[in-house]
């Protein structure tokens, strides 16, 4: 367990805040940590940025992010990891549909394809306009960004796989990269199904060990801390978990309800 | 060719690698994906009478040589287990239900249920090393082990393997009680009690603080037992405890014991260890000269 200071906090919504620590481990886009609150809990984060200093963006849904929430810059945080397979970075051509903060996950495989000389086009879905993330990183990344919200509040006015599917239309890719609600990055699949592209998504379950051993995010016969949480979409779309279920903490099936 | 099939007791193995208890055994689904890995059988998780949530996280930290737990007996109770059970059958290897009880009339309940989903043969729980009321606590008195082996035995047909602690002065005190209780087998070891403090925050690690110690670091221990209870007790053994090559897997069987099991293995060698640990355990065999697994079993006890 690598134990880190937190050097920088950073509010990105009224729900969501960056946590920035200095890494000192390689770190692949997509890839995951296991970040402990001492003496409240540990829970599976997305590295929202790799590199000499890493950073977590998480989003307060309960006891655990409030409290991850409430802590200070200086204050210490631990860190196991970084694990999982993250995203496969392949193709001229990019096409990234992030809803909510699945951004979050998704902002280190933009940069790295940016970096690499990819053309990466970025849509952003977001209930309201207050609630988008990283738009701003993005254009500074270099990559083209479109932006939906539920409300219309800005730009496409409607669901990210709505405006993911127009992007398809008008435009070649050759692959799709996405992170979100899983009824939003079911859509995009068959999106990316019905214009013969590959797409990989990444996946989140209720997790323990984080190394593949206990079970405890089993989806279907996968394992989302070692055999993802980053998959071929096809592999996922018919599995009878996809979203529909997850597991709670003793294992039992439940439904898996929309994100709020 | 060399024989890989083995047995304890009446139960038949096509190779001598069992799945160990806490691995990947929640879920149906996970369970059938370990058989098709090559695994001779399969142990469930250990289920008790009511789902149980466990310890919070962290539950599983991995070090150099091992992993550290206190999951704390997570489960989804045994009503539930029934559909996750149905489809591990369909992995086609012997599926072992283990449980979990505060005392004999639970472990009873839960064999009788057991068989009735169609386990190949019943795992007792008596050897965690984190649950409060449970486990070792109940396990590490030798007439315990007795009395809730031969109550079970009692109540079903199916073999009954009660897994012992290590965690004890001696191990084979409770060996001799399961085999007065009539059991089939004892499986040896569980998880070693042992802790870790982060020093940066002066915190024990483990929401639970004490947790069991698998994987490498253990091996030594659990072929040690091994081999002592194999001098005094007659009854088939299956060993586990930080194995994870077909090298590590034969200690174990020339310390006396008819199959092992893998569990923390699966950590670094994914599912694919139990047919890399037969690979071994056949090259290693077909080098030497025999012609079955068996012809090792209790190997070390020659000397």
């Amino acid at each position: 367990m690598l134990v880190r200071k937190i050097e920088t906090i950073v509010v990105e919504s009224h729900h969501t805040k960056s946590f920035y620590f200095k890494g000192g481990f390689h770190a692949d886009p997509g890839q995951f940590v296991m970040v402990w609150i001492p003496g409240v809990d540990e829970i599976p984060m997305g590295l929202s940025t790799i590199g000499e200093n890493m950073g977590i963006t998480v989003h307060r849904v309960g006891e655990a992010t409030e409290k991850m929430h409430a802590l200070k810059e200086g204050e210490k945080i631990g860190i196991r990891g970084p694990y999982g397979k993250g995203f496969d970075i392949l193709g001229r051509k990019l096409l990234v549909v992030a809803g909510g903060t699945g951004i979050a996950s998704l902002m280190p495989a933009v940069e790295t394809a940016v970096e690499q000389g990819r053309d990466v086009q970025v849509a952003i879905g977001a209930l309201t306009k207050d609630e988008l993330l990283f738009a701003e990183r993005v254009r500074k990344a270099g990559a083209k960004i479109e932006i939906a919200t539920d409300d219309g509040s800005e730009g496409f006015e409607g669901f990210v796989s709505n405006l993911a599917e127009e992007l398809l239309s008008n435009e070649n890719y050759d692959q799709i990269l996405t992170c979100g609600p899983e009824a939003m990055m079911k859509k995009v699949i068959e999106h990316g199904m019905n214009h013969k592209i590959r797409t990989q998504v990444s996946l989140e379950r209720f997790m323990r060990c984080g190394i593949g051993v206990c079970g405890s995010c089993a989806f279907d016969g996968l394992r989302i801390c070692r055999d993802g949480p980053v998959f071929d979409g096809e592999e996922v779309y018919g599995k009878g978990d996809f979203d529909t279920y997850r597991r709670d903490p003793s294992g039992k099936r439940i439904p898996l309800l929309p994100d709020v | 060719m060399v024989d890989l099939q083995t047995s304890v007791g009446e139960l038949k193995l096509k190779n001598p690698t069992m799945l160990a208890s806490g691995i990947l055994g929640e879920t149906g689904e996970l369970l059938m994906r370990v058989a098709e890995s090559g695994a001779g059988a399969v142990v469930t998780k250990s289920i008790g009478l009511e789902p149980r949530e466990g310890h919070p996280n962290p539950t599983v930290i991995e070090f150099e040589f091992g992993l550290l737990n206190a999951v704390g007996l997570a489960n989804p109770g045994i009503e539930d287990f029934r559909e996750q059970f149905q489809i591990a059958k369909k992995g086609e290897v012997p599926v072992i239900g283990s449980i979990f009880g505060k005392g004999a009339g639970e472990f009873v309940d839960l064999a009788t249920k057991m068989e009735d989903y169609g386990a190949s043969a019943v795992e007792l729980n008596l050897s965690c090393p984190h649950a409060e009321g449970l486990g070792q606590e109940i396990g590490a008195e030798p007439k315990n082990v007795e009395l809730i082996t031969k109550e079970v035995k009692g109540s079903v047909s199916i073999p009954v393997f009660p897994k012992l602690t290590p965690n004890v002065k001696d191990i084979v005190a409770l060996a001799d009680a399961a085999s007065k209780g009539g059991a089939d087998a004892v499986v040896a070891i569980n998880s070693v009690r042992a802790m870790a403090i982060s020093p940066e925050t002066k915190m024990p690690i483990l929401a639970n603080k004490i947790g069991g110690l698998s994987g490498t670091a253990i091996r030594p221990i659990g072929v040690r037992c091994v081999y002592e209870i194999w001098r005094e007790v007659s009854i088939p053994i299956i060993g586990v405890g930080g194995i994870s090559s077909g090298m590590d897997a034969l200690q174990y069987l020339m310390a006396g014991a008819s199959a092992v099991q893998i569990g923390s293995g699966v950590w670094i060698g994914g599912p694919g260890v139990f047919s890399n640990v037969c690979k071994e355990i056949e090259e290693f065999l077909e080098e030497n000269g025999h012609k079955s697994v068996k012809e090792v079993i209790g190997a070390a006890h020659s000397c």
